[in-house]
């Protein structure tokens, strides 16, 4: 690894004496051991964005489905049935948002309240930007009747609220990847600037992905207990495979582009099980496409069982990462406040 | 000090918070804590009429349903996301103080969240289940028993917040016990939480009075009951509201009246607090009135007055947050740290050196004569840009324009001389924290941006500087020094 670390430092910012910030942290103690915080911070944030994967692949999904449902009707039926489990699973994800971002303001709050300062602009925008996406999801759902005729008009309502959507896990991608490179602070002039950043994009769009694989699974356990038939279920199994299929490229990407300063062992190590279980899941996935009809949907929790394995360990990578990305700038920290 | 500064120069960033605050606070008072036992008291009624009136009952229930899909609707969403947008604004505008009480109210913050969570569960199970409900006289009796227990849930997240409100106000003995508890057990928790609850009963029955002038024509069979029970609800509650208020207003003034430095201070607070004051009794005897005659009179009271009771009282709310927000200054956490982020233990260092040297990210960490302008900005963005913006509300610049004739340049020896004083007028300013040299150097960017006005920008726009004296860099080299001597 330290051949690796020499050999990317060359390509990626050397971290200067002259631009990176040493500043202070709040001088009173942390509210539990840090330890604790970290499990907090991780399990909270993955149950977060478990509801917010399916708020976005669920809005996604309905808004194919009413397109598709122009012209076969049995799509437009399928449509609201999405429609009515995001506008429930949208609230969670909001709620469920609140304990992570408590935590990790806890945890690393002169990391993430400086980042949250460079990208303010947007980041501030992110309050009403959800709450017309909302305001706009409850518009589409409950004007399924009114707008029968306006078909145009009312997919347009959910298209607004996708392209919101799409919009906001951007913000948030940004500013916590901005989060963790204090020695880049001094360049960034706003919130374009930190957008560009090497990382963003590969994290987003396996951000994006994720959506669809997850929502896939999640619709075709509540589908089956809707007591939809063998096409329908089996659809959303395609989707799941076809987008965890699509993630074994940009998990990749999304490594490989990381700053390589703050790669080490461990992470890899976390990770190699992480890619392990999703490849079972595949695997699982595939055998179940494959099987015949009327065993379609008896490997369902095996799978729900591997790829939650799986969402935990590169949850805890994504947080190995960071706590590497930040360990020298705490280090530098810690040394300035023996003074 | 430690954080790049996040600034608003045109609205100020006092009324980021303010605004998203406030429509959290109405959201939250009126169509949660003080509604969700209106509507489950709707329902309720509708359920007992069922055996003697069903014509009624079915209207009864419909109305309930009607109140609780604006409520779902508003607080799952707007509700929702202001309470996360004060989460959001804090941390952009006053990150240390937030940042503060976080380490503090950690776990007070963690169960509102666990509440919250379920709240939110609650509310969708008790709407989305409702048309369900009527499906069976048992189905609705659980179902009523459910808003029964939501009401006491969505109680709960104001008993916890209102710990943390009161804190922020009175830190009672945490300044010597720094303990969680010590926190919670401030002195102006009860009474806070007194005089909320019953003015959030309010608030719900008001709002619903307004629903009744959307939702019931006239001629409905219930619309002159609905009126009635509505307004007594208001009436009912009204009472219990001013005691609060009462012992409310006595506590405070106990608790903050010491902390003012001056006599004049003490005397133009409370000609103030007065005149709020006024505003309040106003609101709560309008609303008191046209309860009354909705309750005595219910055909005769016109429709534009149902509406009224409601904006009485959101008057009534937003002065008593106003009363809130004011009485804790100078602080943020009282004591402990002042409005503009900085810890009074630092002041006397801050005197001594200046603020800039100990700033992480500034572009001038001493005051040159070649920099002075510079300097001057970038005091005015630590001292003062909390509270003040350069030309916008509350503008540094339109301040001291005021004082000076019209047709005069403003006079830098003035400022110099009133800046180290103000706080001892208006009682509710921080002291000028830094040195003679920033002073001047405050006084001299003032001047400038009155005779060249310009644009001034937070790091959200123009990014930010590292002080040479904050870098790696200078830890090390610092640290090579001082095992070399």
């Amino acid at each position: 690894m330290n051949y690796f670390y020499t050999l990317f430092n060359l390509f990626s910012p050397v971290v200067s004496l002259s631009g990176t910030p040493v500043p202070r942290d709040i001088p009173l103690p942390l509210p539990l051991p840090e330890g604790v915080l970290v499990v907090l911070l991780v399990l909270s944030f993955l149950l977060h964005i478990l509801f917010v994967n399916l708020m976005l692949g669920g809005s996604i999904l309905t808004l194919w489905a009413e397109i598709r449902g122009r012209k076969q009707p049995e799509y437009d039926l399928l449509a609201r049935e999405i429609a009515d489990t995001t506008t429930v699973n949208k609230s969670l994800a909001v709620v469920l948002g609140v304990a992570p971002l408590l935590t990790i303001n806890a945890l690393y709050t002169v990391f993430f309240y400086s980042s949250n300062a460079l990208t303010g602009t947007l980041w501030i925008s992110i309050v009403p930007l959800v709450t017309a996406a909302f305001l706009l999801l409850y518009f589409h759902k409950f004007t399924w009747e009114r707008y029968k005729e306006k078909k145009g008009f009312h997919i347009s309502i959910n298209a607004a609220a996708v392209a919101v959507l799409l919009l906001v896990p951007l913000i948030f991608l940004t500013n916590i990847n901005l989060m963790l490179f204090p020695e880049r602070w001094g360049e960034v002039k706003g919130f374009f600037s930190a957008m560009v950043m090497a990382n963003v994009l590969p994290r987003y769009l396996h951000f994006l992905c994720a959506s669809l694989a997850v929502t896939g699974l999640f619709l075709f356990g509540y589908m089956r207990r809707k007591g939809y038939g063998y096409e329908v279920l089996k659809r959303w199994y395609g989707l799941a495979f076809g987008a965890s299929l699509a993630q074994l490229g940009l998990g990749p990407l999304n490594f490989f582009t990381l700053p390589w300063h703050a790669v080490n062992w461990t992470l890899v190590y976390v990770f190699l099980p992480g890619i392990g279980f999703a490849v079972t899941a595949m695997v699982l996935m595939w055998r179940e496409l494959k099987g015949p009809k009327e065993k379609l949907g008896k490997l369902f929790y095996p799978i729900v069982i591997v790829l939650t394995l799986t969402v935990l360990f590169m949850g805890t990578a994504r947080h190995v990462y960071r706590a590497a990305a930040l360990a020298p700038h705490q280090e530098n920290i810690k040394k300035s406040e023996i003074r | 000090m430690d954080f790049p500064i996040f600034h608003l120069d045109l609205i100020g960033n006092r009324m980021l918070i303010a605004f998203i605050g406030i429509l959290h606070v109405m959201i939250n008072h009126a169509l949660a804590v003080g509604f969700i036992p209106v509507v489950t008291l709707l329902e309720y009624f509708g359920y007992r009429k069922q055996k003697y009136t069903p014509e009624e009952a079915g209207q009864w229930d419909e109305l309930a349903r009607k109140m609780m899909f604006v409520a779902f609707i508003v607080t799952t969403s707007i509700g929702a996301l202001t309470g996360v947008g004060i989460w959001f604004s804090v941390a952009l505008v006053n990150p240390d103080a937030i940042g503060s009480l976080i380490r503090v109210f950690y776990g007070a913050w963690f169960t509102e969240w666990v509440v919250f969570v379920l709240e939110v569960v609650f509310v969708m199970i008790y709407f989305l289940r409702w048309k369900k409900s009527n499906q069976s006289p048992q189905a609705k009796k659980r179902h009523i028993q459910f808003g029964a227990f939501l009401t006491v849930f969505s109680w709960l997240t104001v008993a916890i917040i209102v710990a943390i409100l009161g804190f922020m106000m009175t830190p009672g003995n945490w300044l010597t016990n720094r303990s969680f508890l010590s926190g919670v057990a401030n002195p102006l928790y009860i009474p806070q939480l007194y005089f909320r609850t019953p003015l959030a009963m309010m608030l719900g029955g008001a709002f619903a009075l307004f629903l009744v002038l959307i939702f019931l024509k006239k001629g409905n069979i219930i619309r002159e009951k609905a009126v009635s029970y509505l307004s007594l609800w208001l009436l009912i509650w009204t009472p219990v509201c001013a005691v609060g208020a009462l012992l409310y207003r006595a506590m405070i003034p106990k608790a903050m009246l010491g902390n003012l430095p001056t006599a004049v201070a003490t005397m133009a607070f409370l000609k103030w607090y007065d005149s709020l004051l006024e505003v309040i009794i106003g609101a709560a005897v309008l609303s008191f009135l046209v309860a009354l005659w909705g309750f005595l009179k219910p055909k005769r009271l016109p429709r534009a007055a149902l509406i009224v009771p409601l904006i009485a009282l959101f008057l009534f709310l937003g002065s008593f947050e106003r009363i809130r927000e004011f009485l804790r200054k100078p602080f943020v956490i009282g004591d402990y740290m002042y409005a503009n982020g900085l810890r009074v233990e630092n002041y006397p260092a801050y005197k001594k050196d200046g603020i800039l040297p100990h700033a992480v990210y500034v572009s001038t960490p001493h005051v040159t004569e070649e920099n002075k302008i510079e300097a001057g900005k970038n005091v005015f963005m630590l001292a003062c840009s909390r509270c003040h913006t350069l030309n916008g509300v509350n503008s540094v610049v339109t301040k001291f324009r005021n004082r000076t004739a019209p047709g005069d340049a403003l006079n830098a020896d003035a400022m110099k001389n009133y800046i180290p004083k103000m706080h001892k007028v208006w009682y509710y300013m921080p002291p000028f924290p830094g040195n003679a040299a920033e002073l001047d150097a405050l006084a001299a960017f003032i001047l400038d941006a009155d005779k060249h006005p310009r644009p001034l920008e937070g790091a959200q726009t123009e990014g930010t500087s590292i002080s040479p004296a904050h870098t790696v860099g200078a830890v090390l080299n610092k640290r090579l020094k001082d095992s070399g001597s």
